[in-house]
C-alpha cells in the first residue's frame, strides 16, 4: 500500500495567476519547467515539496481569473490527485475535467481537512481516508457528483470520453 | 460617441442565424433562448447541451497547447477552419527567441490548417473579432481568454475556455455548456458626468462580487445610452464577477450594426436567478484597489497615492473613445515627473483612427509612450511589467497579485479619465469634472 498523501490548505479566491504567474507560461519549446513555478508568490516550497496524489483544500471561487489551462497543467504535472473547494471558477472547472483531475465542491470536506493531514483518495468507494498519527484510519466520504461528471470521471477527462466516444457526454451521436 | 468598430461600409453585419427557429422560446433569458436554437430544442438553465460552434478564437499564448491537442490527441482535424481565428497579442511582438519560435510554429499551423491569423500589430483578440464581424448577436463564440464574454456587447454567447475545450471545439465544431442561470442588472437613471462605463462595470463587480454570478449569465438591460464600445467594457468585466457570459440585451442601437434574429429578445416574464437594479445617478469613479477585482472604492478614497506608472489599454478599455477620454482629461497637460504614462491602442484600427485625428500626437506631446496594438504588460508578460513596490494605475481587468510582474507591485484598476488624472497628477486623481459623486 503506497503511504498517504499530504493536504495543502489554501485560502479563498485562490487565482489561476497564483497558481502559476503569467510571466512563467510554457512556450512549447524543447523542455518546459513551468510546473516548478506552481504557486511561486503563494507558497513558494509547493512544487518541490508535492507529491503525487497530495490534495490540495481551497476555499470560495477556487481558480478564479485567466482561462490559462498551463495553470492547472501545472499542478497535474506535479501529480496533484485531486482538489476540494467551496467552489470553483467554472473556466477552471471545465479545465480540471479537461485534464482529469477530480474536484469535489464540498463545504463539509473543506472544514474537517487540515494542512498537513495524511490522507489518501479511494475514488472508486468515494470516500477520503485520513490517518490520524496512531494509525487510525477515519472515512470522509465524498461528495456525490453529477451524472455528466461521472460518465466524464469514469473515462479520466473530457478529452479520453470524446476521443473513445467520438461525442460529448450526454450528447447523442451527431449525423 | 466616437468609435472605431465597424462595419466600415456603413451597412449592417448578416445574420446566419434563422429569424423563425421553430421552437418556442417564450419565458426563456436570453442565454435559453441562443442556447435552444443552437441546440434546436428548447432548453433551461441547468441542462448541460451540447452546440455547434460559430466562432472559436484562440490566442499566442494557447494556440501552441491547443493546435497540439488537435495534431496528437483528436487526429489533426479541423473541422470548420473558416470558423477558427488566430490572434497573436498577448506577446506580440515576440518578447525572446523562444516566444519568437512557438509563434512561428503557431503561424505555419494556421497557414496549413487555412485558419485565420490575425498576426502581430493587428491587435487585441476581442476587439479584432468584433471589428472584423467574427461575433454577431445569438452567435456561440468560444475563445481561448476568459474576457471572451466581450462579445456578449453584441449579444454573441462569449465565453472563455482552456486549451482542451478549445481544441475539442476545432475538431468537433461544437462544444458543450451548462445552461447557466441567469442574473438580471439593470441599470436606471442618468450617469452624471464623470462616469464612465468602467466605473458602471466595477461597480456592478462589486455589488455582484467576484464569485456572485459564477457559472450565470449577467443579462444587462437599459444600456441603450451606452455606445458599442462602452458595451464591450461592460461585457468584458461581467467574468470578474465568475459569469459564463455578460449578454447586453439586444435594442435600436444593435439592430443599426447587425441583422438581429427576431428570436433575440429580452422576455418580461423569463424566470431569472436574481434581479439587481443599478442607479447610474447614485454613481461615482471608481477604484478597484489591489489584489481582488471587487475590491471597489470610491477614487476619493484613494487620492494622492504615488503612481510610477499608468496604463491606458487592453480589451476592457483601449479603445478610441477610451484614448480620447485620456487626452481629453490631460488637456494640454504633461505626464508628472516621476510618473510613466503608457497608452497601447486595443487594434490598428484604432490606431489608425487615433492618428487620423490627432490624438496619438496629444498623447506623445503630453509625454506617454504608444505602444504596440496589443494586451502590452496586462498580464505580465512584456511591455511594461512592473518593480517591487510600484504602483500602476490601469486600465485593465486584472490586478491579482503578481499580476504585472513583481507580487509587490500594486495595481489600481480605473477608469481612462481617472488614469489620465492620475498620469498628470502623478498620484491617484479625479479628473476635475469629476470631484463630486453621490452625496
Amino acid at each position: 500500500m503506497t503511504p498517504p498523501n499530504r493536504v495543502w490548505r489554501f485560502g479563498d479566491a485562490v487565482t489561476t495567476d497564483d497558481m502559476l504567474p503569467g510571466k512563467y507560461a510554457p512556450l512549447m519549446v524543447g523542455e518546459d519547467r513551468f510546473h516548478l513555478h506552481a504557486f511561486a508568490h503563494l507558497r513558494p516550497e509547493f512544487a518541490a515539496e508535492v507529491r503525487a496524489g497530495d490534495m490540495l483544500v481551497g476555499g470560495r471561487n477556487w481558480g478564479l481569473g485567466s482561462s490559462r489551462e498551463y495553470a492547472p497543467q501545472a499542478l497535474k504535472i506535479l501529480g496533484v490527485g485531486a482538489i476540494v473547494a467551496r467552489s470553483f471558477a467554472r473556466i477552471h472547472y471545465r479545465n480540471l475535467l479537461n485534464l482529469g483531475i477530480p474536484a469535489f465542491t464540498s463545504d463539509a470536506l473543506v472544514d474537517a481537512l487540515a494542512e498537513g493531514d495524511r490522507v489518501r483518495l479511494e475514488l472508486d468507494r468515494g470516500r477520503l481516508l485520513r490517518f490520524a498519527a496512531d494509525g487510525a484510519e477515519e472515512a470522509l466520504p465524498l461528495p456525490s457528483v453529477p451524472e455528466f461528471l461521472r460518465e466524464v470521471l469514469a473515462e479520466g477527462s473530457v478529452l479520453r470520453f470524446y476521443q473513445r466516444h467520438g461525442r460529448f457526454p450526454g450528447e447523442a451521436l451527431p449525423d | 460617441m466616437s468609435t472605431s468598430l465597424p462595419p466600415a461600409h456603413g451597412g449592417r453585419w448578416p445574420s446566419t442565424l434563422p429569424d423563425d427557429p421553430g421552437l418556442a422560446l417564450e419565458g426563456l433569458t436570453l442565454a435559453e433562448r441562443i442556447l435552444s436554437v443552437k441546440a434546436g430544442r428548447r432548453v433551461r438553465a441547468g441542462e448541460v447541451v451540447v452546440v455547434p460552434v460559430d466562432q472559436v478564437m484562440m490566442v499566442d499564448s494557447i494556440a501552441p497547447s491547443a493546435l497540439r491537442i488537435v495534431e496528437e490527441e483528436l487526429g489533426g482535424v479541423i473541422l470548420h477552419p473558416e470558423r477558427v481565428s488566430v490572434v497573436v497579442d498577448h506577446v506580440a511582438p515576440a518578447s525572446n527567441v523562444e516566444v519568437a519560435t512557438t509563434q512561428q510554429r503557431v503561424r505555419g499551423v494556421a497557414r496549413e490548417h487555412g485558419l485565420r491569423l490575425f498576426d502581430v500589430g493587428r491587435g487585441i483578440c476581442h476587439q479584432v473579432l468584433i471589428e472584423e464581424g467574427l461575433a454577431r448577436p445569438g452567435w456561440v463564440v468560444v475563445g481561448s481568454d476568459s474576457h471572451s464574454t466581450t462579445y456578449g456587447a453584441v449579444c454573441a454567447f462569449g465565453t472563455g475556455m482552456g486549451a482542451t475545450d478549445i481544441a475539442l471545439a476545432m475538431a468537433s465544431g461544437r462544444t458543450w455548456l451548462r445552461v447557466p442561470e441567469t442574473v438580471q442588472v439593470r441599470l436606471v437613471g442618468a450617469r452624471p458626468a464623470g462616469v464612465s462605463a468602467k466605473d458602471v462595470a466595477l461597480e456592478i463587480v462589486r455589488r455582484l462580487t467576484a464569485d456572485g454570478a459564477t457559472y450565470a449569465s449577467i443579462e444587462i438591460l437599459g444600456a441603450e445610452a451606452f455606445g458599442p464600445g462602452e458595451r464591450m467594457t461592460l461585457a468584458n468585466l461581467a467574468v470578474e464577477a465568475g459569469a459564463k457570459v455578460g449578454l447586453v440585451a439586444p435594442d435600436a442601437a444593435l439592430a443599426e450594426r447587425y441583422r438581429v434574429p427576431a428570436w433575440l429578445t429580452v422576455d418580461p416574464d423569463a424566470e431569472v436567478a436574481r434581479r439587481i437594479e443599478l442607479d447610474l445617478g447614485r454613481l461615482e469613479p471608481v477604484v478597484s484597489v489591489p489584489f481582488q477585482v471587487d475590491n471597489v472604492h470610491p477614487v476619493r478614497e484613494h487620492l494622492g497615492v504615488h503612481v510610477d506608472q499608468v496604463f491606458v489599454g487592453t480589451c476592457t478599455n483601449g479603445r478610441l473613445e477610451d484614448l480620447h477620454e485620456v487626452v481629453r482629461v490631460l488637456d494640454g497637460r504633461r505626464v508628472a515627473d516621476g510618473t510613466r504614462l503608457l497608452v497601447i491602442p486595443a487594434s490598428s484600427q484604432v490606431l489608425q483612427d487615433a492618428l487620423a485625428d490627432g490624438t496619438i500626437a496629444a498623447l506623445v506631446a503630453a509625454g506617454a509612450s504608444v505602444g504596440v496594438p496589443g494586451c502590452g504588460p496586462c498580464m505580465g508578460r512584456h511591455m511594461g511589467v512592473l518593480a517591487p513596490g510600484e504602483v500602476c494605475v490601469s486600465t485593465s481587468n486584472r490586478n491579482f497579485m503578481g499580476r504585472m510582474g513583481s507580487p509587490e507591485a500594486h495595481i489600481y484598476l480605473a477608469s481612462p479619465a481617472v488614469a489620465a488624472a492620475s498620469a498628470a497628477a502623478g498620484v491617484v486623481a479625479l479628473p476635475e469634472a469629476a470631484t463630486g459623486g453621490a452625496a
